[in-house]
Formats: C-alpha cells, sequence, structure tokens
C-alpha cells in the first residue's frame, strides 16, 4: 500500500459514533462458529502458518528489557523459521521475516542496532504515548512518540486515555488521537483501544470509530496487560467498525489483535475471521498484525510436524 | 544437527505427497505451499468417511426393519437406494415396507408396551439414560452418517444436530423419572406412529422418540425416504444400550406405508413433523379414529430487523436463519421484514455477506452449505426461484465457492417482491430469503402476521420494550430476540396455523405422549356410509313443538289470581358482541322435556348467525387478552356470585327441562359455582415458565390464548357442561362462540343474563343455539376460528376433525362419548389448560458485560 492510501485524520463524526449498537450474544455466536466454520489443513496450514507469520508484530515488552534479549529478538524477527524447515518447503526465496519488532521507546535505539548488525528491514515497532494505561499527561506522551520515531521507529503503538471513551468524551479521545497522528510524521499510527477497559462492545465499536477518524493506521485490541484482551468477539465488533470505516470514507484501516494468542491454530482462524469479514486484502502485514512473543515458537513448531510428521521440542528451536 | 534435521524433512517430504495423492480426487490441481502462502486460498479439510462406511460395510450395505430389536429384512420387497446428495454415490440399500410390516411392527410395539409401560418411572429413566450414553459414545459416528446421508454440512450435525440430539434424550430421561410427580394425572398414549422429515432427520425424530418413551409408550418410527440411515442407526445403538425389545422400532417405506402405519387402528397416536399438505392427509385420515395426533408443519417465518438493530449481527442471524442447512428448516427465517429507513444498508450488508458463504461437500470442515438432499428437491427450489424471476423480482445469488457437481443450490435473496408475489407467501424450503419493507413497529407486525403459518419468527433491536411487545404480538410457537433458530430440549418447538400443532421438547410437548389417567382410548365405532360434505349442512329435523301435535297446543300461559293469562313472553335470544340478538333467521326452536312438553323456545342459529358471532369474538379478543388476568378473575367470581343469586331459578328451569329432581338440579348449580372459582383462580396462574434451556438470557414460555375458540356443548350436564368448557377458556383470555346443549339450551341460555350483570365484556362469550352439528359445520369451516371443541356425537367428531385439516385447526372430541362433567377428574384441570392455551417459547439471549 502506498503511503497516499493510507488512513488520514478525517472530520469527527458524532452522529455516526452515536448510532453505533452491538448486541453482545449475537457476536459471541458469530464468533463461536466463526471457529468451528473453518478448518484449514495440511499444505493450506502450512502456507496460512508462514502468511501469519509474516503479520506477526515480535513483542517484548518487559520490564527487564535489555539491549541483549532486543537484540536476540530482533534477529529471530529476520529468521523466524529454521532455515532447514524453509528450504524442504522451498520457500527460502520468500525471505520471510516478521511484520515488525515491537518494543519500549527506551529500546528502540537496541533494536536500531540490531537491525543493522543483522541486516534486516524488519521494521520497529515502538509503544508509547503512557504504554500500558495512558494515565500520562498528553505533551509528555506526545514528546515520547516524537523520541520514539526519531530514535528510528516506523511504527507507534499508543495507548488511549479510557476515561474519554468511560465518559463519552468522543472529542476529546478524538482530539488525543489526532494529536498523536501528528506527532508520528511518517511513523504509522496503531491505536491500543485497550478493549478490556471499555465496559460494553458498544464502547469498543465507538473507540474503534473515533480513532480511525483521528488518523489511525491500524487500530489494535489491547496492551496485553489488561485482563481480557484478543478475544473474537472484540475483535469482530473492531473489524466491523473498519468495515464500515473502509465503506463510508474509502480508507483501509489495518488490525491488530494482541495479547494472548500463544496457540498456533488460534492464528489460522485470525486470518479466516479477516478474510471472512473484510477480504485478502486484510491477511497482508500492511493491513494485519499479530502481536505476539511466544506465538512463533509455536508456529515453528507446527511447520516442523508438518515437515517430518514429528513433534517436535522448543529447545530445538533458537530462541526469540 | 542442522543436516541431520535436514534429512529428516527429506525423507519424510515424500511420505507427506504420497499421502496427498490418495486424496487426489479432492483437489484436481494441488497448488505449492508457496502458491498458497501468497493467495491465503482454503483447501480441502476433509472429515473422514471411514468409521461410516465400516458401519455400512457390517451391514453389507442392505438395511431391513429394525423391529422387536432385531433386523428384518424381508426379500421380497421393493428396495430404495439412500444417495449422498454431495456426490451422488450410494451408500446403502434400504427396504420399501409393506402392510405385513407394519403389522409385525405395530403388533411387537403393543406388546412391549405392556411391560414398558409397567415399569417404574426410574427404570424408564436409566433406559433412556443409558441410551443418551450410547449415543454420545457414537456422536461422531452418527455426525458422519448424517452428513453423509443428507448432504448437510459435518459441522452442524458434529455440533448442532448430534448435540441437540443428546442433549435431548439427557432431558427426557429426567422426564421419565419425574413422570409420576411433574405429570400426575397422565398416563401414556400406547403406541406412537412417529412420521418425521428428511431436514433433521435424527434430530427431529428424536423430538418424538424421547417424550414418548419417557411417558412409558412405545414406538414405530418410519423416517423420511431419503434420510433413513441415522434412524436404523439409531435404532441399532438402543438395543447396545439395553433397550427392551419392540420399546423402539424403526419401519421403512415410502409415503402410502407412512399412511398404512399411521392409520393402523392400533397405532394410539401419530407424532408426524414435515410438509403441511401431508400434514392435512394424516389429519383427514386418521379423523375419527380416537387417536391423539400432533402435527409440525412448514412455515414462512419472519425475520423482523428494525433499525434500532445491531444491523451487522443481524446479517449474521440471516445467516443463521435461511442458510443455516440450506434453508431445508420449518423454522427457516425466509421473509426478512426490515425497516424501511435500515433496509438499503442491511441488504448490501446481506449480499455482501452471502459472497463469503462456500458451498462444497458435506464432509468437508470448512464450507457453510452442503448440498441440497435430493435432485428432485433442488429443482422444486429453483422452479420457485424462477417462476419469481418472472414475475419480476430482482434474484440475486453469489457465493464464496460452489461445486459444479453435486446437487447444491446458491444462496439467494430476492427483493421488488410484495404481499402478493407467491414466492413471499408459500415455503420455499431452500436457500431463498426474500425482503419486504415497513414503516411502523404495527406495520411489521401486521406484515410478519400476513401468513397461514405460525412457525417461528425472530425480532431484531436493541429496544427491549419494542422486542418483548412484537414478540408477543407475532403469532408463532418460537420467537428468538436476536438470534434465530435457537433449538433445546427444555423448550417446546411447534406451531400455531398451518404451521400445526403440538410441541416436541420441553414440558409442554410431554402433553402431546400422554392421556388423562381416566381415559381410555376412545375406538368408536367406525362410520361406514360418512360423507363429510353432507354433515350437518341442512338443520336436522326436530319436534317442532310436539306438544301442538298431541291433545294440547303450547300455549305460554299462567296463573295470575287463578286466571289464565298468556305470561310475559321470554324470548331466549342468541347472545352476541355483548348483545341479545335474533337469530339472523327469525326462526324458533322448541325446548321440549322428557314428557315430551315443550318448556320454551329458543333461538334457531344459522350459518349467518355464525358469521355475526365470530366477528364479535374476533372484536372482543385484543381487549380480552390484554386486561389484566386478576380483571379476568373478577369477572369469572363474579359470574359465580351473580349465578349463586339465581340458585333456585336456574335450578328449577333446569329440572322442568331435563327431567332431573330439583336437588340434583341445585347440586349441578351448586358445582358450577365451584367451577367458576375454580377457574377464576386459575385466571392468573398458568402465565407460563421460565424454561431452563442452554441459553444465556432467558427462554420463556409465556401460555397465550389460542385466539377465538368455537364450543359445542355435551347435553348430559347442560349448565355444568356449558360452565365447564367456557370457563377454562375464556380465563386463558380465549374468546369464544358457544352452541349449548341442542337438548337443554335454556340454563345456558340463562347464563346471559348473569353475564350481563358481571362486567363480562361484549363478545368474550358469544352464544348461539341451535342444531349442534348445522352450529358445528360452519364453525368448524370457518377459517377465522383457531380451534374447536366438540362434544356430542361420534359422527360430529369425525367431522370436526376431518374438517379441520382444511386450515388445521387444534380440535377436542369425545368421539360421542360421555364424560362425567362432575368428576374433577373430568371436568376440570390440566387437560383444559392444555387445550385452552398455545405454549409460546421466547427466547432472550442477555449479556452485556465481556470484561471489565
Amino acid at each position: 500500500m502506498v503511503d497516499s492510501q493510507r488512513n488520514v485524520i478525517q472530520p469527527l463524526d458524532l452522529a455516526w459514533v452515536e448510532s453505533s449498537r452491538v448486541n453482545l450474544p449475537a457476536v459471541q455466536r458469530r464468533a463461536a462458529t466463526h471457529l468451528k466454520r473453518r478448518s484449514v489443513k495440511k499444505d493450506w496450514q502450512a502456507a496460512w502458518f508462514l502468511r501469519a507469520v509474516t503479520c506477526l508484530d515480535l513483542t517484548t515488552l518487559s520490564g527487564d528489557d535489555t539491549e541483549t534479549n532486543v537484540s536476540r529478538l530482533c534477529f529471530k524477527a529476520n529468521n523466524p523459521i529454521r532455515q532447514d524447515v524453509l528450504e524442504s518447503l522451498q520457500l527460502k526465496d520468500l525471505k520471510i521475516t516478521t511484520g515488525a519488532v515491537c518494543v519500549y521507546s527506551s529500546r528502540v535505539k537496541d533494536a536500531v542496532t540490531a537491525n543493522k548488525n543483522n541486516h534486516s528491514q524488519v521494521p520497529i515497532a515502538s509503544v508509547a504515548a503512557g504504554f500500558p494505561d495512558g494515565q500520562t499527561p498528553l505533551p509528555q506522551r506526545l514528546d515520547e512518540i516524537k523520541y520514539a520515531v526519531e530514535a528510528g521507529a516506523s511504527e507507534i503503538d499508543i495507548v488511549i486515555t479510557r476515561s474519554y471513551v468511560l465518559s463519552g468524551n468522543w472529542q476529546a479521545l478524538y482530539d488525543e488521537v489526532a494529536a498523536c497522528k501528528k506527532a508520528c510524521g511518517n511513523a504509522l499510527l496503531k491505536t491500543i483501544i485497550a478493549t478490556g477497559h471499555l465496559g460494553t462492545l458498544t464502547n469498543v465499536y465507538k473507540a474503534s470509530l473515533v480513532s480511525m477518524m483521528a488518523g489511525s493506521t491500524f487500530i489494535k485490541t489491547s496492551t496485553g496487560k489488561e485482563a481480557v484482551n484478543a478475544t473474537f468477539p472484540v475483535a469482530l465488533v473492531m473489524i466491523r467498525a473498519i468495515r464500515d470505516f473502509y465503506q463510508r470514507t474509502g480508507y483501509k484501516v489495518g488490525f491488530k489483535p494482541a495479547g494472548g494468542i500463544r496457540s498456533a491454530k488460534d492464528c489460522l482462524s485470525w486470518l479466516a475471521l479477516m478474510k471472512e469479514e473484510l477480504g485478502d486484502e486484510w491477511t497482508q502485514p500492511n493491513l494485519f498484525r499479530i502481536g505476539a512473543s511466544s506465538l512463533l515458537g509455536d508456529i515453528e513448531r507446527q511447520l516442523y510436524h508438518f515437515q517430518t510428521g514429528r513433534y517436535a521440542a522448543l529447545y530445538q528451536f533458537p530462541m526469540s | 544437527m542442522a543436516s541431520t534435521a535436514a534429512s529428516v524433512v527429506q525423507t519424510v517430504t515424500s511420505k507427506t505427497e504420497e499421502n496427498n495423492t490418495t486424496k487426489e480426487s479432492l483437489k484436481p490441481s494441488k497448488p505449492t505451499v508457496s502458491q498458497i502462502f501468497k493467495t491465503l486460498e482454503y483447501g480441502p479439510a476433509p472429515e473422514s468417511p471411514d468409521v461410516a462406511y465400516a458401519w455400512l460395510d457390517d451391514h453389507h450395505r442392505s438395511f431391513g426393519h429394525f423391529i422387536d430389536g432385531k433386523w428384518l429384512n424381508p426379500e421380497d420387497r421393493k428396495r430404495y437406494d439412500s444417495r449422498c446428495p454431495a456426490t451422488g454415490e450410494k451408500l446403502a440399500s434400504t427396504v420399501q415396507g409393506n402392510q405385513e410390516d407394519v403389522e409385525v411392527a405395530v403388533s411387537a410395539a403393543r406388546k412391549a408396551f405392556v411391560k414398558w409401560s409397567a415399569l417404574p418411572a426410574h427404570v424408564r429413566a436409566r433406559h433412556l439414560y443409558s441410551v443418551a450414553r450410547h449415543v454420545q459414545k457414537h456422536m461422531r459416528l452418527f455426525a458422519v452418517i448424517e452428513s453423509l446421508d443428507n448432504g448437510k454440512p459435518i459441522r452442524e450435525t458434529r455440533d448442532c444436530d448430534i448435540p441437540i440430539v443428546i442433549r435431548h434424550i439427557y432431558h427426557h430421561a429426567g422426564w421419565a423419572q419425574l413422570a409420576d410427580t411433574e405429570m400426575r394425572g397422565w398416563k401414556p398414549v400406547g403406541v406412537v406412529g412417529a412420521i418425521t422429515p428428511w431436514n433433521f432427520p435424527l434430530m427431529l425424530l428424536i423430538w418424538k422418540v424421547c417424550p414418548a418413551l419417557a411417558m412409558g409408550n412405545t414406538v414405530v418410527l418410519k423416517p423420511a425416504t431419503y434420510t433413513r440411515l441415522s434412524a436404523l442407526l439409531l435404532a441399532e445403538v438402543c438395543a447396545e444400550a439395553g433397550l427392551p425389545p419392540g420399546v423402539f422400532n424403526v419401519v421403512t417405506g415410502n409415503g402410502a406405508f407412512g399412511h398404512n402405519l399411521a392409520t393402523h387402528p392400533d397405532v394410539d397416536k401419530v407424532g408426524f413433523t414435515g410438509s403441511t399438505e401431508v400434514g392435512r392427509i394424516l389429519r383427514q385420515a386418521t379423523a375419527g379414529s380416537g387417536k391423539k395426533i400432533s402435527l409440525e408443519l412448514g412455515g414462512k417465518s419472519p425475520f423482523v430487523v428494525f433499525d434500532s438493530a445491531d444491523l451487522d449481527s443481524a446479517v449474521e442471524g440471516v445467516v443463521d436463519a435461511i442458510y443455516f442447512n440450506q434453508g431445508q428448516v420449518c423454522s427457516a427465517g425466509s421473509r426478512l421484514i426490515v425497516q424501511e429507513s435500515c433496509a438499503e444498508l442491511l441488504i448490501k450488508k446481506i449480499k455482501e455477506r452471502m459472497t463469503h458463504l462456500r458451498l462444497g461437500d458435506s464432509l468437508d470442515k470448512a464450507i457453510d452449505m452442503g448440498a441440497i438432499v435430493d435432485p428432485s428437491q433442488r429443482k422444486s427450489v429453483d422452479m420457485m426461484v424462477q417462476e419469481a424471476k418472472a414475475d419480476g423480482a430482482h434474484v440475486y445469488q453469489a457465493c464464496a465457492c460452489m461445486p459444479s457437481t453435486g446437487c447444491y443450490y446458491p444462496p439467494t435473496l430476492i427483493t421488488n417482491v410484495q404481499t402478493v408475489s407467491k414466492i413471499v407467501q408459500e415455503e420455499v424450503f431452500g436457500p431463498v430469503l426474500v425482503v419486504l419493507t415497513f414503516r411502523t413497529p404495527k406495520e411489521a407486525i401486521a406484515l410478519s402476521n400476513n401468513t397461514v403459518f405460525g412457525l417461528g419468527a425472530s425480532v431484531w433491536t436493541e429496544n427491549l420494550s419494542l422486542a418483548l411487545e412484537v414478540a408477543l404480538s407475532i403469532r408463532a410457537g418460537s420467537v428468538w430476540v436476536n438470534g434465530h433458530n435457537l433449538f433445546d430440549a427444555a423448550a417446546g418447538f411447534g406451531g400455531m396455523r398451518e404451521s400445526g400443532f403440538g410441541r416436541d421438547g420441553g414440558k409442554e410437548g410431554l402433553y402431546e405422549y400422554s392421556v388423562p389417567a381416566w381415559l381410555t382410548r376412545p375406538r368408536p365405532v367406525a362410520l361406514k356410509d360418512f360423507d363429510a360434505k353432507a354433515f350437518g349442512k341442512n338443520v336436522a329435523p326436530r319436534p317442532l313443538n310436539p306438544s301442538n301435535s298431541e291433545s294440547h297446543v303450547y300455549n305460554n300461559t299462567t296463573k295470575l289470581n287463578g286466571q289464565d293469562v298468556p305470561s310475559i313472553d321470554r324470548t331466549c335470544k342468541m347472545y352476541i358482541g355483548g348483545a341479545q340478538k335474533r337469530p339472523d333467521a327469525p326462526y324458533a326452536r322448541a325446548v321440549v322435556n322428557p314428557d315430551n312438553k315443550t318448556i320454551g323456545q329458543v333461538g334457531e342459529g344459522s350459518r349467518k348467525d355464525i358469521r355475526d358471532a365470530v366477528e364479535a369474538a374476533h372484536k372482543a379478543f385484543p381487549g380480552w387478552g390484554k386486561r389484566a388476568a386478576h380483571n379476568r378473575a373478577q369477572i369469572v367470581y363474579f359470574v359465580a356470585e351473580n349465578l349463586e343469586l339465581r340458585r333456585e331459578e336456574v335450578a328449577s328451569r333446569m329440572s322442568e327441562m331435563t327431567g332431573k329432581s330439583l336437588e340434583d338440579s341445585k347440586l349441578e348449580v351448586d358445582l358450577s359455582i365451584q367451577r367458576l372459582f375454580y377457574w377464576g383462580a386459575y385466571a392468573d396462574k398458568y402465565g407460563g415458565t421460565v424454561q431452563e434451556t442452554n441459553l444465556y438470557g432467558a427462554t420463556v414460555k409465556v401460555h397465550e390464548p389460542v385466539g377465538v375458540i368455537g364450543i359445542a356443548c355435551p347435553d348430559n350436564w347442560p349448565l355444568l357442561g356449558f360452565v365447564s368448557l367456557f370457563a377454562p377458556a375464556v380465563i386463558r383470555g380465549n374468546t369464544i362462540v358457544i352452541v349449548p346443549s341442542e337438548k337443554y339450551p335454556l340454563s345456558a341460555v340463562d347464563l346471559y343474563q348473569v353475564f350481563d350483570t358481571s362486567d363480562l365484556p361484549g363478545g368474550v362469550v358469544n352464544i348461539v343455539t341451535g342444531s349442534r352439528d348445522h352450529l358445528t359445520k360452519y364453525l368448524v369451516d370457518h377459517q377465522d376460528v383457531e380451534a374447536f371443541w366438540y362434544f356430542g356425537s361420534n359422527e360430529g367428531s369425525r367431522y370436526v376433525e376431518h374438517a379441520s385439516a382444511v386450515n388445521i385447526k387444534r380440535t377436542w372430541v369425545n368421539y360421542g362419548f360421555e364424560r362425567d362433567w362432575a368428576d374433577p377428574a373430568q371436568g376440570q384441570g390440566e387437560e383444559f389448560l392444555y387445550h385452552a392455551v398455545e405454549c409460546k417459547n421466547i427466547w432472550m439471549p442477555m449479556g452485556e458485560i465481556f470484561a471489565n
């Protein structure tokens, strides 16, 4: 996708926001049957796993992150699947990497260094703007975004101020996200709406819409720190908002579920959900990302099993 | 280490390829992983049919009947090949039974009934529990067999049909255990003949078999022709579970064979699910036989969307409503009734959604829709769609993929149709949705009810008060709020109007397989020369003042101060719409006492009076139903109070009219007053229950009024019979047209003055006097009378059941046998409530909380 097609700041349409209606039990029913309606097996499964890898934001967001583990993460992001497995699948030419690495703003410089040492082009995403709770004054949050961008991050994962959603102050939410958008410059803005803090799915839908109106490139479910993270019902609501937004404005906004996605099988359902609800275009890394840290290990094991028929031990794969 | 791993990888590669070649038939040109990586297409995800094939092979792919715990495969019968609709492949040969086979099966069931019905409730419960366990054990085999034989997706049989079947058996093991307490006063009917359809072969047969067995009946089941295999498998599994021989028998055959089963004299109850057309035939064929019958028939269920709905969820609801099971669902939401203000947007969303639906082999785990059951069915669906197209309808068909061979039909959406369009009125029984728009909730309800059917409905809105009002206003047995096609064993499923009567599931379903304990199955004398066309057509010959032809003339005189003077004539009129009315054709009918003396005259009612009375009853119905139950109770108590004031007068007239002693007549008045109290008490104590389904939310069974009920009263208790029938009907919110005892009508006529002084609103009770059978004919033939209760002759009972088939009325007849109205077991109780209400289950999913 060329930059000119990326979402830009749109006017805030409050009437649209207020007309939102979401029925939780019906959404849950749809989400539950989605998981049963699509099954991907054998060669298809292997191919889908690889596609999932390319959509992965390989993440470390921990208080004890240092240059050591960030570097290891960046090397892994550039070589996510064991070479011999890729060779046997005749996929070495595809030069598969993850979609990005995702780190704290203070660790962006470490990631830049690691990428340089590893000849890696994998984009560096930085969480910013008071991650994870957003309880930091806006000027400092905007400064953090600018800091991360200057340090070399090309994608910024911001968090929103939950109180704006819970009090129905959509104007304030819009203004905040739009300010972050401006602070990002050319970097992609991925807005974490922290669904687990929003109380109702109707709020999830409204927050999604306002975030998109304010120019988000992606909307993202969670920080991974809330009690409820990326569930399929929540995702369905955000995806429907993305579809409505596209149909009304012509702009395609990406989706990033994050938090709690650990099994390879899950990522097949995630890809299928994007394919069913938004179409094939939204299964590419420019419009779909999965935020995860341990998922890659399971995918690698599944691919190994596909090739050998043997279940793998974790120690067989280079850790990230 | 790397090199070792690589070599392992290489050797296994060839093995993988080998595996893949065996499945070559499913993927003609297999893309490489690298290609799939780029396209992210779906591949085949087949469920293996191997175990199902092994079961078929165990039977040499040839099945007979399963009777009395054994396979019976007579050699000289015709055969029917069961085929897989997805591929056309022959699965097995089955037998086409004949009359002899019906005899064998019914007599086995009759024999088994003796022991089975006498078992302690707990033992029957253990049997059903065992069946549930065994079906659960073999659940995947059932799912695969069902999917192969019917063409429906394995996902549906695996996640819907079979789990519902298992839940149903467990639930009814519970009813078997509780039969003595929860169904006290009821007993089994006897031998049940069950005839079931092909759309949910195992699920719908289990809906009949479970309540039948739980209540102590034995069953002879005839599954649909297209789909016999799962029923045969079930018979085998039941035997494995230890069910005694003869308790559950499966016979296979064509439609005529089913007819023979239903009409077999030793079948006491017919349970049928299928088309309205066949339901009608069965109702007529069993008319006057004394058999119980329940019919679960067709539908054209509305799917009502308001602009206050979550439209994206409504779109998924459409998928569940009309594309589930290829639309071959009797409660399919086939009429989308959408508010004008959001119609365009909703239709756009549905069309988009349709493009993602995948059609394919029923055993593929990644499809949304499978094959239509049979080419003939596919043809019928297509014919209706093509006809609509020719009439100017806009037909939109789309899907993500559809196999080029096999019996498939694409999801279809039809616009530019209106209420006059045939495709809007008639059941298609395929994946075809028609769209109508409305402006107001009132219009939405009117459109929803503008159909001869009344099976299911769904309402989509986030506005709770709107949802409830619409749910209560739509005539249907099941109404889903923000959902469609939700089923559970604890909630009865069944229809109103031409969708049939009776419920499958829930406590309400048990009554279909039980009779009052005092009742022995009526076996009326077969009427050789019964002519339905002639019945009741003319007023029967009647004594025209018999006194006139004797020594004296009927003269209405009385003594005043020792002088004969004409008494002030009390002209007994009809009571219609709360007013005393002369007959449309003002003829009088003499009321003659056992001494052959005319003691009074009543109006001779005709079809015109029936017409007027039904109209008055309909006018009163909405208001009466909406009154607070407390208010209805008060009125009935008031009637009792006022009747007591006139106790002596009513009793003496009764005594004079019937020849009954004055004491006995007073007793009848007293019993009538008691009965009014009994029913007054029930006015606010039978509104329904909360059903314990698997739904997170509330499933509420509402006991709605049936509507306008026609009643023909017995002669043996002229007042008590009348009171025992009118009161339960009226306290449950029905309005009635009632024909009092033909012989002794004066007691009932006395009552209208009581009604007038008791605040009973006009039109709730309409009394038409005259010839019972003449008036019965016109009431039963009236399309706008929802039910008919008849206590008269054998011939009249037969007529009522026969003629009710035209619009599938609910009926209650006595086959010419009297009941003792003074006995509380016979003259009041649950049987009356059963007939006075319709069960509607309203499903209200709940939930807003998902996280903090």
